[in-house]
């Protein structure tokens, strides 16, 4: 049996449970576009790693899910411990061969256009890139698709012009894409590849 | 997972059973597969996902699938209901309740509006389905065009392709002959203007209910490990023509025992003379409309 580290925090307490209602919140923020859904987070993974991030890293990654990590991350070796010994997930530099990538920034999410996006054929062997979203970002989107009702507007996540960009154009390669996570303090949403964002002026 | 999965286990308070019967039924890397491909399947409406279905013994009318896809999403905080054919009081629908009772210490419900999870075969419940509503149906055939093509290969070309012409020219061929489209379950939709897709066997009676439905709509095939699902408030048509639209199937009369309108019957024949009368297949909607319980409202 594998002896965890003295410094190795626990991963849930209640591994059926905790899973289930992170997957819960998860799933309806895919099934809800930009709505946020409240996230329970009964953990205390390493710092950088929140415990938002790491609640849905350990409900959706293990030994089948190449998992790339940002620099903050991955420059973490309790991060890294944690994720490997809590998950089996395979860590890998190339963000090109991750079927789950978590940026702990906005600013740290890899350019879509590296990403895995599926193929026409097979779009669900795709990337599913999970994000910290910064706290009152400013920016202004209006998002429509399957999902949403009519339309909402969102701010952006704090993520950077140009990625939203790449974001906004990428909706054209459907079915293939991209499947975006946001996660804010207790709360997750969704960004599927199905949302059409109309960029407002300049962001 | 040996070490880990120990590791986890041991970390439970001394209070909580040590080994429980798989809770929730499958075990946890089995469960987040299913999860993963749902994500997938909510991210890309009407594209069947693939997924490595566990060959679990179950009595017939079931649905692996189905059940599959609920123990991946329920949890104690659930209010799961069950129907077959409309009715809460099959032996499979009572059994369905049951297990998940026991597995997932879920609570379960006849009322369709108190229900967070409903899980079908065959119907959709005619009370109409609100947000925060999960519907979980069970799916024998989820690939629409493998009559028209047997080949697993092939169809997964047409759909990538998006090359559905064959699909339009045999539904044609029907209105040719009959003067009409002759399917009248299983009656393939469009969704999000993208994928053809199996709503399952439901009568096409319900069709319209999947349309921009405020619940999320989840399917479930075990035999062909397919999954597939259709998020709220997404485009659902069902294929027509121009000059022969869909036409979903309508009764003339009321139901006879709640007097309900605009619902799908059942004939029962009530003696051996072969009386028979007409009443809702939604058992749940023909006891509370006829006791006068509203069947209005939205859970939450
Ligand atoms: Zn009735």
């Amino acid at each position: 049996m594998s002896q965890p580290t003295a410094a190795l925090t626990p991963g849930f307490a209640h591994p059926v449970h905790d899973a289930q209602r992170t997957f819960r919140a998860v799933l309806e923020a895919m099934a809800r576009p930009l709505t946020p859904q409240p996230l329970g987070v009964p953990l205390t993974p390493p710092a950088p790693l929140t415990a938002e991030a790491g609640v849905v890293v350990l409900t959706l990654c293990d030994e089948q899910t190449p998992l790339w990590l940002d620099e903050a991350l991955r420059g973490s070796t309790e991060v890294t411990t944690w994720i490997r010994f809590h998950t089996g997930a395979p860590l890998v530099d190339d963000a090109a061969q991750a079927l789950f990538c978590l940026a702990s920034s906005p600013h740290s999410a890899p350019p879509l256009d590296t990403l895995n996006l599926g193929t026409d054929q097979e779009p669900h062997h795709s990337a599913t890139v999970i994000i910290e979203a910064a706290e009152g970002a400013e920016g202004s989107c209006t998002a429509a698709g399957p999902g949403i009702r009519e339309s909402l507007t969102w701010n952006g996540a704090g993520l950077p012009p140009r990625f939203l960009k790449d974001r906004q154009r990428l909706t054209e390669a459907f079915p293939r894409g991209v499947d975006l996570l946001f996660l804010t303090p207790g709360a997750v949403s969704g960004l599927p590849r199905t949302t059409r964002l109309s960029l407002i002026g300049d962001i | 997972m040996g070490g880990q999965a120990m590791t986890l286990t041991d970390q439970r308070p001394a209070s909580e059973p040590r080994i429980v019967y798989n809770e929730g039924y499958l075990d946890e890397q089995t469960k987040r597969a299913i999860r993963r491909a749902l994500l997938k399947g909510v991210a890309i409406p009407g594209f069947q996902v693939p997924f490595a279905s566990r060959e679990v013994p179950m009595p017939r009318g079931w649905g692996t699938g189905g059940v599959q896809v609920t123990a991946s999403i329920i949890g104690p905080e659930d209010l799961l209901k069950v129907i077959d054919q409309g009715a809460d009081d099959t032996t499979n629908a009572v059994s369905i309740r049951q297990f998940f009772e026991r597995v997932a210490g879920s609570a379960s419900t006849t009322h369709t509006e108190q229900a967070t999870i409903i899980q079908t075969r065959h119907r959709i419940p005619e009370t109409p389905l609100a947000a925060g509503q999960t519907i979980v149906y069970q799916v024998p055939i989820p690939e629409p065009l493998r009559f028209l093509e047997p080949r697993e290969t092939e169809t997964r070309r047409l759909h990538a392709l998006e090359e559905y012409g064959l699909m339009y020219v045999k539904l044609y061929e029907d209105i040719a002959r009959y003067g009409h489209i002759a399917k009248t379950y299983d009656y393939p939709v469009r969704v999000n203007g993208r994928y053809i897709m199996a709503p399952s066997p439901i009568p096409s009676f319900d069709n319209p209910k999947m349309h921009m439905s405020p619940a999320l709509q989840l399917f479930g095939a075990g035999r062909e490990k397919r999954i597939y699902a259709v998020p709220p408030f997404t485009s659902v048509e069902s294929l027509g023509f121009e000059d022969h639209p869909f036409e979903p199937q309508s009764f003339e009369r009321p139901c006879q025992i709640c007097g309900s309108e605009g619902v799908y019957l059942d004939e029962v024949i009530t003696d051996d003379a072969g009386g028979a009368m007409f009443v809702c297949s939604d058992t749940d909607y023909c006891a509370r409309t006829s006791s006068g319980t509203s069947t209005e409202g939205a859970p939450q």
